[in-house]
Protein backbone atom coordinates (compact mmCIF):
# COMPACT_ATOMS: atom_id res chain seq x y z
CA UNK A 1 0.00 0.00 0.00
CA UNK A 2 2.31 2.15 0.98
CA UNK A 3 4.02 1.61 -2.80
CA UNK A 4 1.07 4.15 -3.73
CA UNK A 5 1.20 6.73 -1.39
CA UNK A 6 4.10 7.20 0.45
CA UNK A 7 4.48 9.79 -2.41
CA UNK A 8 1.10 11.35 -1.21
CA UNK A 9 2.00 12.06 2.34
CA UNK A 10 3.94 15.32 2.53
CA UNK A 11 2.22 18.25 3.84
CA UNK A 12 0.02 18.24 7.08
CA UNK A 13 -4.21 19.24 6.80
CA UNK A 14 -5.85 22.08 7.74
CA UNK A 15 -8.70 21.37 9.62
CA UNK A 16 -11.24 24.09 8.64
CA UNK A 17 -11.49 23.17 4.97
CA UNK A 18 -11.57 19.37 5.93
CA UNK A 19 -14.54 19.68 8.73
CA UNK A 20 -15.97 21.72 6.21
CA UNK A 21 -16.18 19.29 3.21
CA UNK A 22 -17.04 16.31 5.55
CA UNK A 23 -20.46 17.91 6.68
CA UNK A 24 -21.46 18.80 3.26
CA UNK A 25 -20.71 15.63 2.29
CA UNK A 26 -22.84 13.87 5.17
CA UNK A 27 -25.44 16.39 4.19
CA UNK A 28 -25.58 15.19 0.80
CA UNK A 29 -25.43 11.71 1.36
CA UNK A 30 -28.32 12.36 4.06
CA UNK A 31 -30.79 14.16 1.49
CA UNK A 32 -30.02 11.73 -0.92
CA UNK A 33 -30.77 8.24 1.02
CA UNK A 34 -34.23 9.11 2.73
CA UNK A 35 -36.45 8.37 0.11
CA UNK A 36 -39.78 8.67 1.82
CA UNK A 37 -42.22 10.35 -1.15
CA UNK A 38 -45.24 12.43 1.34
CA UNK A 39 -47.35 12.00 -1.74
CA UNK A 40 -47.83 7.59 -1.35
CA UNK A 41 -48.94 5.92 1.64
CA UNK A 42 -46.80 3.13 1.04
CA UNK A 43 -43.38 2.51 1.02
CA UNK A 44 -41.73 4.22 -2.06
CA UNK A 45 -39.02 2.15 -3.77
CA UNK A 46 -38.75 4.20 -7.23
CA UNK A 47 -34.97 3.55 -8.17
CA UNK A 48 -34.56 0.80 -5.76
CA UNK A 49 -35.55 -2.33 -6.52
CA UNK A 50 -35.02 -3.78 -10.19
CA UNK A 51 -37.34 -3.77 -12.83
CA UNK A 52 -40.00 -6.46 -13.68
CA UNK A 53 -38.44 -9.40 -14.77
CA UNK A 54 -39.23 -12.86 -14.86
CA UNK A 55 -39.56 -15.95 -16.82
CA UNK A 56 -42.48 -18.16 -15.60
CA UNK A 57 -44.92 -20.89 -16.47
CA UNK A 58 -48.62 -19.26 -15.76
CA UNK A 59 -51.09 -21.29 -13.64
CA UNK A 60 -52.46 -22.75 -17.20
CA UNK A 61 -49.17 -24.19 -18.01
CA UNK A 62 -47.82 -21.57 -20.49
CA UNK A 63 -44.52 -19.93 -20.32
CA UNK A 64 -44.99 -16.18 -19.49
CA UNK A 65 -42.16 -13.45 -19.19
CA UNK A 66 -43.01 -9.66 -17.23
CA UNK A 67 -43.78 -8.02 -20.83
CA UNK A 68 -46.47 -10.25 -20.94
CA UNK A 69 -47.72 -8.04 -18.12
CA UNK A 70 -46.73 -4.43 -19.12
CA UNK A 71 -49.38 -1.61 -19.43
CA UNK A 72 -50.82 -3.06 -16.31
CA UNK A 73 -50.03 -2.05 -12.64
CA UNK A 74 -48.29 -5.35 -11.19
CA UNK A 75 -48.57 -6.00 -8.20
CA UNK A 76 -45.85 -9.13 -7.20
CA UNK A 77 -46.24 -11.36 -4.47
CA UNK A 78 -44.22 -14.28 -2.99
CA UNK A 79 -45.88 -17.21 -1.09
CA UNK A 80 -47.46 -20.68 -1.36
CA UNK A 81 -50.79 -22.14 -1.42
CA UNK A 82 -50.79 -23.94 1.79
CA UNK A 83 -49.93 -20.85 4.02
CA UNK A 84 -51.45 -20.83 6.85
CA UNK A 85 -51.85 -16.97 7.74
CA UNK A 86 -50.06 -14.48 5.90
CA UNK A 87 -50.92 -15.20 2.07
CA UNK A 88 -54.32 -15.15 2.20
CA UNK A 89 -54.49 -12.04 4.71
CA UNK A 90 -52.17 -10.21 2.36
CA UNK A 91 -54.11 -11.61 -0.85
CA UNK A 92 -57.39 -10.93 0.36
CA UNK A 93 -56.52 -7.51 1.27
CA UNK A 94 -55.50 -7.07 -1.99
CA UNK A 95 -58.44 -8.40 -3.51
CA UNK A 96 -60.29 -5.66 -0.72
CA UNK A 97 -58.17 -3.08 -2.41
CA UNK A 98 -59.22 -4.03 -6.16
CA UNK A 99 -63.11 -4.22 -5.14
CA UNK A 100 -62.62 -0.47 -4.40
CA UNK A 101 -61.04 0.50 -7.65
CA UNK A 102 -64.31 -0.92 -9.49
CA UNK A 103 -63.68 -0.73 -13.13
CA UNK A 104 -59.40 0.42 -13.17
CA UNK A 105 -58.81 -3.34 -11.41
CA UNK A 106 -58.98 -4.45 -14.87
CA UNK A 107 -55.74 -2.44 -15.08
CA UNK A 108 -54.37 -4.00 -12.10
CA UNK A 109 -52.21 -7.87 -12.44
CA UNK A 110 -51.66 -9.57 -9.12
CA UNK A 111 -48.78 -12.15 -9.57
CA UNK A 112 -48.58 -14.56 -6.90
CA UNK A 113 -45.55 -16.40 -7.33
CA UNK A 114 -45.45 -19.63 -5.11
CA UNK A 115 -42.07 -20.30 -3.38
CA UNK A 116 -43.03 -23.86 -3.23
CA UNK A 117 -43.33 -24.90 -6.69
CA UNK A 118 -42.85 -28.94 -5.26
CA UNK A 119 -46.62 -28.80 -4.07
CA UNK A 120 -47.90 -26.14 -5.65
CA UNK A 121 -48.62 -27.46 -9.41
CA UNK A 122 -50.21 -25.06 -11.65
CA UNK A 123 -53.61 -26.41 -10.97
CA UNK A 124 -52.81 -26.01 -7.85
CA UNK A 125 -52.51 -22.73 -7.99
CA UNK A 126 -55.30 -22.03 -10.46
CA UNK A 127 -57.68 -23.45 -7.85
CA UNK A 128 -56.24 -21.08 -5.06
CA UNK A 129 -55.89 -17.27 -7.03
CA UNK A 130 -59.00 -17.74 -8.66
CA UNK A 131 -60.62 -17.35 -5.27
CA UNK A 132 -59.53 -13.82 -4.84
CA UNK A 133 -60.39 -12.73 -8.50
CA UNK A 134 -60.01 -12.01 -11.63
CA UNK A 135 -57.02 -10.01 -12.05
CA UNK A 136 -54.94 -12.98 -9.39
CA UNK A 137 -52.28 -14.87 -11.62
CA UNK A 138 -50.72 -17.54 -10.14
CA UNK A 139 -47.04 -18.30 -11.46
CA UNK A 140 -44.82 -21.20 -10.83
CA UNK A 141 -41.11 -20.84 -10.97
CA UNK A 142 -38.71 -24.12 -11.15
CA UNK A 143 -36.23 -24.22 -8.42
CA UNK A 144 -33.86 -22.14 -10.54
CA UNK A 145 -36.34 -19.43 -11.76
CA UNK A 146 -37.07 -19.10 -7.96
CA UNK A 147 -33.55 -18.32 -7.30
CA UNK A 148 -33.05 -15.90 -9.78
CA UNK A 149 -35.96 -13.90 -8.73
CA UNK A 150 -34.83 -14.24 -4.92
CA UNK A 151 -31.69 -12.59 -6.33
CA UNK A 152 -33.22 -10.27 -7.76
CA UNK A 153 -35.51 -8.89 -5.89
CA UNK A 154 -33.48 -9.61 -2.38
CA UNK A 155 -36.10 -11.75 -0.96
CA UNK A 156 -35.58 -15.22 1.65
CA UNK A 157 -37.79 -17.92 1.94
CA UNK A 158 -37.07 -21.40 3.84
CA UNK A 159 -38.73 -24.58 4.08
CA UNK A 160 -39.09 -25.63 7.68
CA UNK A 161 -38.81 -29.52 8.48
CA UNK A 162 -41.88 -31.58 7.07
CA UNK A 163 -44.04 -32.75 10.31
CA UNK A 164 -45.02 -36.44 10.33
CA UNK A 165 -47.63 -36.11 7.75
CA UNK A 166 -44.84 -34.33 5.21
CA UNK A 167 -46.82 -31.11 5.77
CA UNK A 168 -43.89 -28.24 5.78
CA UNK A 169 -44.27 -24.52 6.02
CA UNK A 170 -42.63 -22.07 4.15
CA UNK A 171 -41.05 -18.71 5.54
CA UNK A 172 -41.01 -15.88 3.41
CA UNK A 173 -41.24 -12.33 2.61
CA UNK A 174 -44.50 -10.08 3.35
CA UNK A 175 -44.30 -7.44 1.21
CA UNK A 176 -45.63 -6.96 -2.11
CA UNK A 177 -43.99 -5.31 -4.71
CA UNK A 178 -45.36 -2.79 -6.89
CA UNK A 179 -44.56 -2.01 -10.54
CA UNK A 180 -45.74 0.60 -13.30
CA UNK A 181 -46.86 0.34 -16.25
CA UNK A 182 -43.31 0.31 -17.81
CA UNK A 183 -42.03 -2.65 -15.36
CA UNK A 184 -40.78 -0.02 -12.79
CA UNK A 185 -40.46 -0.72 -9.70
CA UNK A 186 -42.68 2.06 -7.31
CA UNK A 187 -44.35 1.02 -4.59
CA UNK A 188 -43.55 -1.60 -1.56
CA UNK A 189 -46.92 -2.56 0.31
CA UNK A 190 -46.23 -4.04 3.77
CA UNK A 191 -48.00 -6.19 5.96
CA UNK A 192 -49.59 -3.18 7.94
CA UNK A 193 -50.58 -1.04 5.41
CA UNK A 194 -54.77 -1.04 4.66
CA UNK A 195 -56.69 -1.82 1.69
CA UNK A 196 -57.44 1.35 1.63
CA UNK A 197 -54.14 2.84 1.44
CA UNK A 198 -53.17 0.09 -1.16
CA UNK A 199 -56.34 1.77 -3.34
CA UNK A 200 -55.71 5.06 -2.98
CA UNK A 201 -51.75 4.40 -3.76
CA UNK A 202 -52.78 2.22 -7.00
CA UNK A 203 -55.34 4.95 -8.14
CA UNK A 204 -52.25 7.19 -8.01
CA UNK A 205 -50.03 5.58 -10.12
CA UNK A 206 -52.97 4.77 -12.47
CA UNK A 207 -53.58 8.27 -13.32
CA UNK A 208 -49.79 9.41 -13.56
CA UNK A 209 -49.47 6.79 -16.61
CA UNK B 1 -39.67 -32.90 0.01
CA UNK B 2 -38.42 -29.68 -0.05
CA UNK B 3 -34.86 -29.12 -2.38
CA UNK B 4 -31.82 -28.96 -0.24
CA UNK B 5 -28.86 -26.91 -1.20
CA UNK B 6 -25.99 -29.24 -1.86
CA UNK B 7 -22.78 -28.42 0.89
CA UNK B 8 -20.42 -27.59 -2.32
CA UNK B 9 -22.89 -24.73 -3.71
CA UNK B 10 -22.42 -22.78 0.06
CA UNK B 11 -18.82 -21.95 -1.41
CA UNK B 12 -20.21 -19.91 -4.19
CA UNK B 13 -21.24 -16.51 -4.36
CA UNK B 14 -24.70 -15.80 -4.50
CA UNK B 15 -24.27 -12.49 -6.58
CA UNK B 16 -20.78 -13.20 -7.99
CA UNK B 17 -18.56 -9.80 -8.22
CA UNK B 18 -15.89 -9.91 -10.63
CA UNK B 19 -14.08 -7.00 -8.80
CA UNK B 20 -14.27 -8.61 -6.28
CA UNK B 21 -12.50 -11.94 -7.56
CA UNK B 22 -10.23 -10.14 -9.48
CA UNK B 23 -9.12 -7.49 -6.66
CA UNK B 24 -8.56 -10.63 -4.27
CA UNK B 25 -6.68 -12.91 -7.45
CA UNK B 26 -4.20 -9.60 -7.96
CA UNK B 27 -3.31 -9.32 -4.09
CA UNK B 28 -3.30 -13.12 -3.43
CA UNK B 29 -0.25 -13.29 -6.88
CA UNK B 30 1.41 -10.27 -5.72
CA UNK B 31 1.77 -11.82 -2.08
CA UNK B 32 3.04 -15.14 -3.23
CA UNK B 33 5.32 -13.46 -5.95
CA UNK B 34 6.97 -11.19 -3.09
CA UNK B 35 7.41 -14.31 -0.78
CA UNK B 36 9.14 -16.19 -3.58
CA UNK B 37 11.35 -13.31 -4.56
CA UNK B 38 11.95 -11.94 -0.42
CA UNK B 39 13.36 -15.78 -0.62
CA UNK B 40 14.57 -17.45 2.34
CA UNK B 41 17.39 -15.03 3.33
CA UNK B 42 17.01 -12.20 6.52
CA UNK B 43 14.35 -10.73 4.51
CA UNK B 44 12.17 -14.34 4.13
CA UNK B 45 8.46 -14.05 4.85
CA UNK B 46 7.45 -15.51 8.03
CA UNK B 47 4.62 -18.36 8.47
CA UNK B 48 2.35 -16.33 10.91
CA UNK B 49 3.00 -13.42 8.83
CA UNK B 50 1.69 -14.56 5.85
CA UNK B 51 -0.97 -16.58 7.40
CA UNK B 52 -2.19 -13.60 9.63
CA UNK B 53 -2.45 -12.13 6.18
CA UNK B 54 -4.17 -14.60 4.17
CA UNK B 55 -6.80 -15.51 6.99
CA UNK B 56 -7.44 -11.94 6.84
CA UNK B 57 -8.15 -12.00 2.96
CA UNK B 58 -9.70 -15.05 3.38
CA UNK B 59 -12.43 -13.90 5.99
CA UNK B 60 -13.07 -10.80 4.07
CA UNK B 61 -13.45 -12.78 0.74
CA UNK B 62 -15.97 -15.21 2.61
CA UNK B 63 -18.34 -12.92 3.94
CA UNK B 64 -18.40 -11.21 0.53
CA UNK B 65 -18.47 -13.97 -1.94
CA UNK B 66 -20.17 -16.94 0.15
CA UNK B 67 -23.57 -17.67 0.82
CA UNK B 68 -22.84 -16.17 4.19
CA UNK B 69 -23.59 -12.65 1.98
CA UNK B 70 -26.59 -14.48 1.36
CA UNK B 71 -27.53 -14.91 4.86
CA UNK B 72 -25.99 -11.29 5.62
CA UNK B 73 -29.11 -9.90 3.51
CA UNK B 74 -31.75 -11.79 5.30
CA UNK B 75 -30.60 -11.59 8.75
CA UNK B 76 -29.84 -8.48 11.07
CA UNK B 77 -26.88 -10.39 13.62
CA UNK B 78 -25.17 -12.13 10.34
CA UNK B 79 -25.23 -8.80 8.29
CA UNK B 80 -23.70 -7.07 11.75
CA UNK B 81 -21.34 -10.09 12.07
CA UNK B 82 -20.51 -9.96 8.30
CA UNK B 83 -19.50 -5.88 9.31
CA UNK B 84 -17.32 -7.34 11.50
CA UNK B 85 -15.17 -9.35 9.53
CA UNK B 86 -15.77 -6.14 6.60
CA UNK B 87 -14.90 -3.23 9.49
CA UNK B 88 -12.50 -4.98 12.23
CA UNK B 89 -11.40 -8.19 12.11
CA UNK B 90 -10.22 -8.76 8.17
CA UNK B 91 -8.41 -5.63 7.66
CA UNK B 92 -6.73 -6.14 11.76
CA UNK B 93 -5.47 -8.84 10.31
CA UNK B 94 -4.47 -7.77 7.19
CA UNK B 95 -2.59 -4.57 8.44
CA UNK B 96 -1.13 -6.96 11.74
CA UNK B 97 1.00 -8.45 8.96
CA UNK B 98 2.41 -5.40 7.80
CA UNK B 99 2.13 -6.91 4.05
CA UNK B 100 3.37 -3.24 2.35
CA UNK B 101 6.90 -4.76 2.05
CA UNK B 102 5.70 -8.75 0.49
CA UNK B 103 3.39 -6.84 -1.88
CA UNK B 104 5.87 -4.34 -3.04
CA UNK B 105 8.41 -6.73 -3.62
CA UNK B 106 5.69 -8.66 -5.37
CA UNK B 107 5.19 -5.93 -8.22
CA UNK B 108 6.75 -7.02 -11.46
CA UNK B 109 9.74 -5.41 -12.10
CA UNK B 110 8.63 -3.54 -14.94
CA UNK B 111 5.58 -2.18 -13.62
CA UNK B 112 7.42 -0.88 -10.73
CA UNK B 113 8.88 1.67 -12.41
CA UNK B 114 5.74 3.11 -13.92
CA UNK B 115 5.46 6.69 -12.15
CA UNK B 116 1.75 7.41 -11.67
CA UNK B 117 1.05 10.97 -13.22
CA UNK B 118 0.64 14.05 -11.60
CA UNK B 119 -3.27 14.93 -12.74
CA UNK B 120 -3.91 11.22 -10.89
CA UNK B 121 -1.21 11.77 -8.11
CA UNK B 122 -2.22 15.05 -6.88
CA UNK B 123 -5.89 14.28 -6.68
CA UNK B 124 -5.28 10.99 -4.76
CA UNK B 125 -2.86 12.67 -2.49
CA UNK B 126 -5.40 15.35 -1.53
CA UNK B 127 -7.92 12.64 -1.04
CA UNK B 128 -5.81 10.84 1.53
CA UNK B 129 -4.18 13.11 3.28
CA UNK B 130 -7.98 14.02 3.97
CA UNK B 131 -8.95 10.32 5.07
CA UNK B 132 -5.96 10.63 7.27
CA UNK B 133 -6.27 13.31 9.12
CA UNK B 134 -6.58 12.20 12.76
CA UNK B 135 -9.86 14.07 13.56
CA UNK B 136 -11.36 12.99 10.18
CA UNK B 137 -9.90 9.39 10.31
CA UNK B 138 -11.60 8.25 13.05
CA UNK B 139 -15.47 10.13 12.67
CA UNK B 140 -15.53 8.15 9.32
CA UNK B 141 -14.83 5.24 10.43
CA UNK B 142 -17.57 5.92 13.66
CA UNK B 143 -19.98 7.31 10.94
CA UNK B 144 -19.69 4.98 8.34
CA UNK B 145 -20.96 2.53 11.00
CA UNK B 146 -24.12 4.77 11.97
CA UNK B 147 -24.84 5.59 8.55
CA UNK B 148 -25.82 2.40 7.66
CA UNK B 149 -27.24 1.68 10.90
CA UNK B 150 -30.12 4.32 10.78
CA UNK B 151 -33.48 2.68 10.18
CA UNK B 152 -34.21 4.24 7.01
CA UNK B 153 -31.04 4.05 5.57
CA UNK B 154 -30.60 0.40 6.50
CA UNK B 155 -33.98 -0.44 4.61
CA UNK B 156 -32.57 1.29 1.03
CA UNK B 157 -29.27 -0.79 1.79
CA UNK B 158 -30.60 -4.06 1.98
CA UNK B 159 -33.22 -3.72 -0.86
CA UNK B 160 -30.81 -1.95 -3.31
CA UNK B 161 -28.31 -4.33 -4.76
CA UNK B 162 -25.88 -1.41 -5.49
CA UNK B 163 -26.16 0.39 -2.46
CA UNK B 164 -25.74 -2.80 -0.28
CA UNK B 165 -22.93 -3.39 -2.19
CA UNK B 166 -22.11 0.24 -1.40
CA UNK B 167 -21.94 -0.46 1.94
CA UNK B 168 -20.13 -3.31 2.08
CA UNK B 169 -16.93 -1.81 0.35
CA UNK B 170 -16.94 1.11 1.69
CA UNK B 171 -16.58 -0.80 4.92
CA UNK B 172 -14.15 -3.09 4.09
CA UNK B 173 -12.03 0.48 2.30
CA UNK B 174 -12.74 2.15 5.16
CA UNK B 175 -11.48 -0.95 7.55
CA UNK B 176 -8.14 -1.07 5.70
CA UNK B 177 -7.88 2.59 5.55
CA UNK B 178 -8.65 3.05 9.37
CA UNK B 179 -6.49 -0.05 10.92
CA UNK B 180 -3.85 1.06 8.72
CA UNK B 181 -3.81 4.71 9.56
CA UNK B 182 -3.92 3.11 13.14
CA UNK B 183 -1.44 -0.21 13.40
CA UNK B 184 0.61 0.34 10.84
CA UNK B 185 4.31 1.38 12.54
CA UNK B 186 5.03 4.97 11.20
CA UNK B 187 8.17 4.85 8.93
CA UNK B 188 5.96 3.14 6.67
CA UNK B 189 3.25 5.78 6.89
CA UNK B 190 5.42 8.88 6.26
CA UNK B 191 5.80 12.02 7.75
CA UNK B 192 2.24 12.52 7.94
CA UNK B 193 1.35 9.91 10.44
CA UNK B 194 -0.72 10.23 13.42
CA UNK B 195 1.95 10.02 16.83
CA UNK B 196 1.77 6.68 18.73
CA UNK B 197 0.14 8.84 21.24
CA UNK B 198 -2.61 10.24 19.85
CA UNK B 199 -3.62 6.67 17.86
CA UNK B 200 -4.38 5.36 21.55
CA UNK B 201 -6.64 8.08 22.17
CA UNK B 202 -8.65 7.82 18.91
CA UNK B 203 -8.58 4.12 19.32
CA UNK B 204 -10.46 4.41 22.77
CA UNK B 205 -12.76 7.20 21.63
CA UNK B 206 -13.51 5.35 18.95
CA UNK B 207 -15.05 2.21 21.01
CA UNK B 208 -17.56 4.47 23.19
CA UNK B 209 -19.91 5.64 20.33
CA UNK B 210 -19.67 2.02 18.81
CA UNK B 211 -21.31 0.56 22.54
CA UNK B 212 -23.69 2.90 22.98
CA UNK B 213 -24.84 2.07 19.43
CA UNK B 214 -24.38 -1.60 20.27
CA UNK B 215 -26.03 -1.42 23.93
CA UNK B 216 -29.08 0.63 22.15
CA UNK B 217 -29.71 -2.16 19.84
CA UNK B 218 -29.35 -4.66 21.79
CA UNK B 219 -31.53 -3.32 24.71
CA UNK B 220 -34.26 -1.52 22.41
CA UNK B 221 -37.70 -3.01 22.86
CA UNK B 222 -39.19 -2.68 19.44
CA UNK B 223 -38.07 -3.72 16.14
CA UNK B 224 -35.71 -1.37 14.58
CA UNK B 225 -34.85 -2.59 11.07
CA UNK B 226 -38.18 -3.94 9.40
CA UNK B 227 -36.77 -5.07 6.37
CA UNK B 228 -35.58 -8.35 7.28
CA UNK B 229 -39.36 -9.12 7.96
CA UNK B 230 -40.43 -7.70 4.71
CA UNK B 231 -38.03 -9.38 2.84
CA UNK B 232 -38.01 -12.63 4.64
CA UNK B 233 -35.62 -13.94 7.09
CA UNK B 234 -32.92 -17.08 5.82
CA UNK B 235 -34.57 -18.80 9.19
CA UNK B 236 -37.02 -18.81 11.41
CA UNK B 237 -36.11 -16.64 14.14
CA UNK B 238 -37.83 -13.78 16.06
CA UNK B 239 -37.13 -10.59 15.21
CA UNK B 240 -36.34 -9.29 18.74
CA UNK B 241 -33.58 -11.90 19.28
CA UNK B 242 -31.99 -11.55 15.18
CA UNK B 243 -31.58 -7.85 16.50
CA UNK B 244 -30.03 -8.78 20.03
CA UNK B 245 -28.11 -11.12 18.84
CA UNK B 246 -26.93 -8.40 16.36
CA UNK B 247 -26.48 -5.54 18.96
CA UNK B 248 -24.58 -7.87 21.03
CA UNK B 249 -21.87 -8.40 18.00
CA UNK B 250 -22.22 -4.28 17.54
CA UNK B 251 -21.57 -3.88 20.88
CA UNK B 252 -18.37 -6.24 22.35
CA UNK B 253 -16.26 -7.26 19.67
CA UNK B 254 -15.75 -3.36 18.82
CA UNK B 255 -14.76 -2.86 22.42
CA UNK B 256 -12.33 -5.66 21.69
CA UNK B 257 -11.16 -4.75 18.28
CA UNK B 258 -10.06 -1.02 19.90
CA UNK B 259 -7.86 -3.47 22.82
CA UNK B 260 -6.57 -5.15 19.91
CA UNK B 261 -5.24 -2.20 18.75
CA UNK B 262 -4.03 -0.16 21.62
CA UNK B 263 -2.25 -3.06 22.60
CA UNK B 264 -0.64 -3.41 19.28
CA UNK B 265 0.44 0.37 19.37
CA UNK B 266 1.74 -0.14 22.92
CA UNK B 267 4.01 -2.44 21.23
CA UNK B 268 5.11 -0.45 18.73
CA UNK B 269 6.13 2.50 21.22
CA UNK B 270 8.22 0.06 23.17
CA UNK B 271 9.95 -1.52 20.18
CA UNK B 272 9.97 1.55 17.66
CA UNK B 273 13.33 3.33 17.93
CA UNK B 274 11.41 6.43 16.16
CA UNK B 275 8.62 6.50 19.19
CA UNK B 276 10.83 8.35 21.20
CA UNK B 277 12.70 10.67 19.23
CA UNK B 278 11.56 14.30 20.23
CA UNK B 279 10.60 15.52 16.45
CA UNK B 280 9.13 12.07 14.32
CA UNK B 281 7.23 14.08 12.17
CA UNK B 282 10.25 15.45 10.77
CA UNK B 283 11.99 12.81 9.02
CA UNK B 284 11.83 11.61 5.89
CA UNK B 285 10.06 8.31 5.08
CA UNK B 286 12.56 5.54 4.99
CA UNK B 287 10.02 3.33 3.27
CA UNK B 288 9.68 5.29 0.63
CA UNK B 289 12.65 3.58 -1.11
CA UNK B 290 11.90 0.24 -1.38
CA UNK B 291 14.60 -1.73 -0.59
CA UNK B 292 13.42 -5.87 -1.41
CA UNK B 293 14.39 -6.76 -5.31
CA UNK B 294 12.61 -8.95 -7.54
Amino acid sequence: MSAVLSPMIRRRWHPAPVLRTAGALVLLGLAACTGNDPHYALKNITGLVQPLEFRLTDQDGRPVTATDYRHDIVLLYFGYTECPDECPTTLAMLANALRTLGAQASQVRVLFVSVDPHRDTTEVLKRYVNNFGPEFVGLRPDQAELTDLSKRYRIAYHYEKPDKYGNYEVDHSSAVFIFDRDGRARLLSLSDNTAQQVASDLRRLLAAS
Amino acid sequence: MPPVVTDLSYLLPWQFSPTIFILCAVTVTLYVRGIRALGRGADRVGFWRAFTFFLGLALSYAVLQTYIDYLSAHMFWIHRFQHLILHHIGPVLIVLAAPERVLRAGIPAGLRQVRIPAWIRRPMQLVFRFLQHPVVAPILFVGIIFFWLTPSIHFTAMIDTRRYDLMNWGMLADGLLFWWIMLARRQVQGSAAIGYGARLVILALVAIPQLLLGAYITLHSTTLYDVYAICGRAWAISALDDQQIGGLLTWIPAAMMSLVGIITVLYHILHDPAATEVRPRRRLAPAAQPAGGA
